[in-house]
C-alpha cells in the first residue's frame, strides 16, 4: 500500500485515540466516580480494555519472531501465560491483593508490600528495582513496534524510533497514561481483529491447520547448522533435552516469563483498581481468550512463517530476515498478507505498544514519586512527590528510548532475540525479588519483615549476579565479566585455540541456565529461614492485613 | 497428530486450547459472582479518593 495512505490512516487513528481519550476521561472522571457512584461501564468496553493492557508488541513481534527461530515449543509460554498469568493470577492472587490494598490503603505494589511488612525499606527498595528495570521492558516493547513501523514505511530504524517516541510522549501528555477505558477498548478491538485475520489467512494460505503443521514438520532438515548444533530438532519439536537451545527456550523464554508474570507490579495494581470481585472473575475469560489470540497466534504464525519463506524464497525465516529475529513477523506480514492488512497490523502493534507502555510509565512514575520520594523518604509536602512522579515518567521514556537505540546497535541482526530476552530478564528479576515476599504477604502469618527483606535482596542480587557474570548472552553483551575475569562468562572457559568450553554439572549447562532458576530458589529459602529466626509481625497487624479480625 | 511430530508440542497445542476454554467456562459460571468478603464503603471511599490524588500527579 502507498506510504501516503499508510500515514493518513495512521494519523486518523491517532486523532480517534486522542478524541476517545478526551471523551473517556470526561466519562470516567475519577476513581471515586467509578468505584462509588455506581457508574456502569459496558462489559465489552471493560473486556477489550483488559485485553489491551495484557499484551504488548513485545509478545507479538519479539516472541513471535523467537517462535520463527525456536518453533512451536514456544506455545508452552502461551499455556503458562493463560493458566498462571490469567487463571491462577486473577482467581488466587487477584481477590486477596484487592482486599489487602483496600485495607492498607495501598495504591502501588511497593506500597502494598511496604505496608504489609511495615517497612519503608521494602517500599523504597522495591520501587527502586521497578524504576531501574521497567525501562528495559519498556524498551523491548518500543523495539517491537519501531521495527514494524520501520519495515512497513521503509524507514531507517532510528528515524522510526524518533517518530514513535514523539507519538508516545504526546500520548502521555494528552493523558493516555491514565489508562482511559475507551481508548484501551478501541485498541483491544483492533488487536483482536488483527490477530484473528492473521491466523485465518496464515492457515488457509498454507493449506489448512494440519497441512500447515505437516509442512513445518517436513522442514526439519532445513534447520540452520548453527542451531542444529545447539539441539534444534525442527519447528514442531522441542529442542534436544539438556542442550543449549533447550535451556534457553525452557528456562529463559518459557519459565522466566511464564512464572515472572505472577509478580508483575503493574498487574498487581490492576487487581487493586477494579470495582469489585466480580470484575476479577470477568477478567479471566477475557484475559484467557486475549492471551490465546495474541501470543498463541503470534507463536503459531511465527513458526509457520518458515514454511512461507521456504515456499517463496527457499530460505527459512531466520535466514530470510538476515539474522534479525524481530524482523521475521514484520517481513512475513508485509510479503504474505494483503496490503490493507499491513496497515491494520501496524495499528494493532501501535495499539498494543501504547497500552502497555502507558501502564509501564504509570508504574515508573508512581515508583519514583509516591513510593520513593513521598513514602520512603518521607517528603509528602511541597509538591515534591508530584514533581518526582513526572520526572519518573519523563526519565522512564528517555531511558527506554535510549536503550532501544543502544540495543539495536549492539545486538541487532545477530540472531539474538533482543525483545524476548529483555522482557524475560525483567520478568525473571521481578519473580526473584518479589514473588516469595508477595506470596508470603497474601497467605502467610509466618513471614517476617526481616525475612521479606532478606528474601527480596538475596533473590534480586543472586539474579543480577547471574545476569552480569554467568548467563551467556547477557554477560557477553554487558562485558563486565570480561573486564574483571578475562572471560565472557564464568560458565565459559576459553581454550588456547580460542574454542569455548561450557561448564556443565549433569544436565545443567550453567551459562544457559536462566537467572530465575538460581535467584528464585535462593529467595524462597532465605525468606523462609530468616523468617523462622526473626521477630514475628504483631497479630493485630496481621489480622488487619489478612482480614481475620 | 495435527501434523506435529513431537508429543510435547501436540500436548501444549491442546493445553493452550483447553486452558482458554477453562477460562471461558469459569467466566460464564462466575460472571456475576462477587467477592465473599465485602469491604466497608468508607474504606472504599477513602481508597478511591487517595487513588484520585495519585492519578492527579500523573
Amino acid at each position: 500500500m502507498n506510504h501516503i495512505w499508510m500515514i493518513i490512516i495512521f494519523v486518523a487513528y491517532l486523532c480517534i485515540i486522542g478524541y476517545l481519550g478526551f471523551r473517556g476521561y470526561r466519562a470516567t472522571k475519577s476513581a471515586t466516580d467509578y468505584m462509588l457512584a455506581g457508574r456502569k461501564v459496558h462489559p465489552y468496553v471493560m473486556a477489550m480494555s483488559y485485553g489491551a493492557t495484557f499484551i504488548s508488541t513485545s509478545a507479538i513481534v519479539g516472541f513471535g519472531g523467537a517462535a520463527g527461530v525456536y518453533g512451536m515449543g514456544l506455545l508452552w509460554l502461551t499455556f503458562l501465560n493463560i493458566f498462571l498469568g490469567i487463571f491462577i493470577a486473577f482467581w488466587i492472587f487477584g481477590g486477596r491483593t484487592r482486599r489487602m490494598g483496600l485495607r492498607l490503603d495501598a495504591h502501588t505494589f511497593p506500597e502494598l508490600m511496604g505496608r504489609r511488612f511495615q517497612s519503608r525499606f521494602i517500599q523504597g527498595a522495591s520501587a527502586l528495582i521497578i524504576f531501574l528495570f521497567v525501562p528495559l521492558y519498556a524498551s523491548s516493547v518500543l523495539i517491537g513496534a519501531v521495527k514494524y513501523i520501520a519495515s512497513q514505511m521503509s524507514m531507517d530504524y532510528n528515524a522510526a524510533l524518533l517518530v514513535f517516541s514523539a507519538i508516545i510522549a504526546l500520548y502521555v501528555i494528552m493523558g493516555g497514561i491514565k489508562g482511559v477505558m475507551y481508548t484501551d477498548a478501541l485498541q483491544g478491538t483492533i488487536m483482536l481483529f488483527g490477530m484473528l485475520v492473521l491466523l485465518i489467512f496464515t492457515y488457509s494460505k498454507l493449506g489448512g491447520v494440519v497441512q500447515a503443521h505437516q509442512s513445518l514438520t517436513d522442514l526439519a532438515d532445513m534447520v540452520p547448522k548453527s542451531l542444529q548444533e545447539k539441539g534444534h530438532q525442527g519447528w514442531t519439536s522441542m529442542p534436544e533435552f539438556g542442550g543449549p537451545l533447550w535451556w534457553t527456550l525452557v528456562s529463559t523464554i518459557i519459565m522466566g516469563v511464564g512464572i515472572g508474570v505472577l509478580a508483575q507490579p503493574q498487574l498487581a495494581v490492576r487487581y487493586m483498581t477494579v470495582k469489585s470481585g466480580k470484575e476479577l472473575n470477568r477478567a479471566i475469560p477475557i484475559g484467557g481468550v486475549f492471551i490465546m489470540m495474541m501470543t498463541g497466534v503470534a507463536f503459531i504464525v511465527g513458526a509457520l512463517s518458515n514454511v512461507y519463506f521456504n515456499n517463496t524464497v527457499g530460505k527459512v525465516a531466520l535466514v530470510a530476515s538476515q539474522g534479525d529475529v524481530e524482523a521475521i513477523i514484520p517481513m512475513y506480514v508485509q510479503s504474505a498478507m494483503p496490503g490493507w492488512f499491513s496497515v491494520l497490523f501496524m495499528l494493532t502493534l501501535v495499539s498494543a505498544a501504547m497500552s502497555t507502555l502507558s501502564s509501564q510509565f504509570h508504574v515508573m512514575g508512581t515508583s519514583l514519586g509516591r513510593d520513593l520520594v513521598e513514602e520512603s523518604l518521607g517528603r509528602k509536602k511541597g509538591g515534591s512527590g508530584m514533581l518526582a512522579t513526572r520526572i519518573g515518567v519523563l526519565s522512564g521514556i528517555l531511558v527506554a528510548v535510549y536503550l532501544s537505540y543502544l540495543m539495536e546497535i549492539k545486538l541487532g541482526k545477530k540472531g539474538i532475540e533482543i525483545v524476548a530476552r529483555g522482557t524475560s530478564i525483567f520478568f525473571g528479576l521481578c519473580a526473584c525479588a518479589f514473588l516469595p515476599m508477595y506470596v508470603g504477604a497474601l497467605w502467610s502469618r509466618a513471614i517476617t519483615k526481616a525475612g521479606a527483606i532478606a528474601g527480596m535482596m538475596s533473590g534480586f542480587f543472586a539474579s543480577l549476579f547471574w545476569i552480569v557474570f554467568v548467563e551467556e548472552k547477557a554477560a557477553t553483551a554487558l562485558m563486565i565479566c570480561e573486564k574483571i575475569f578475562g572471560t565472557p562468562s564464568l560458565g565459559i572457559r576459553i581454550m588456547a585455540d580460542g574454542t569455548k568450553v561450557f561448564s556443565k554439572t549433569g544436565p545443567f549447562i550453567w551459562s544457559f541456565v536462566d537467572p530465575l532458576l538460581i535467584g528464585l530458589p535462593i529467595a524462597i529459602v532465605v525468606t523462609l529461614v530468616v523468617s523462622r529466626f526473626t521477630k514475628k509481625t504483631s497479630g493485630e497487624h496481621l489480622d488487619l492485613c489478612l482480614g481475620t479480625k | 497428530m495435527l501434523g506435529i511430530e513431537d508429543g510435547w508440542v501436540v500436548l501444549v497445542y491442546l493445553l493452550c486450547i483447553m486452558s482458554t476454554i477453562l477460562c471461558l467456562v469459569w467466566g460464564i459460571i462466575k460472571w456475576n459472582v462477587d467477592d465473599p468478603v465485602q469491604e466497608p464503603d468508607e474504606e472504599i471511599r477513602h481508597w478511591a479518593e487517595e487513588e484520585d490524588r495519585v492519578e492527579s500527579e500523573l
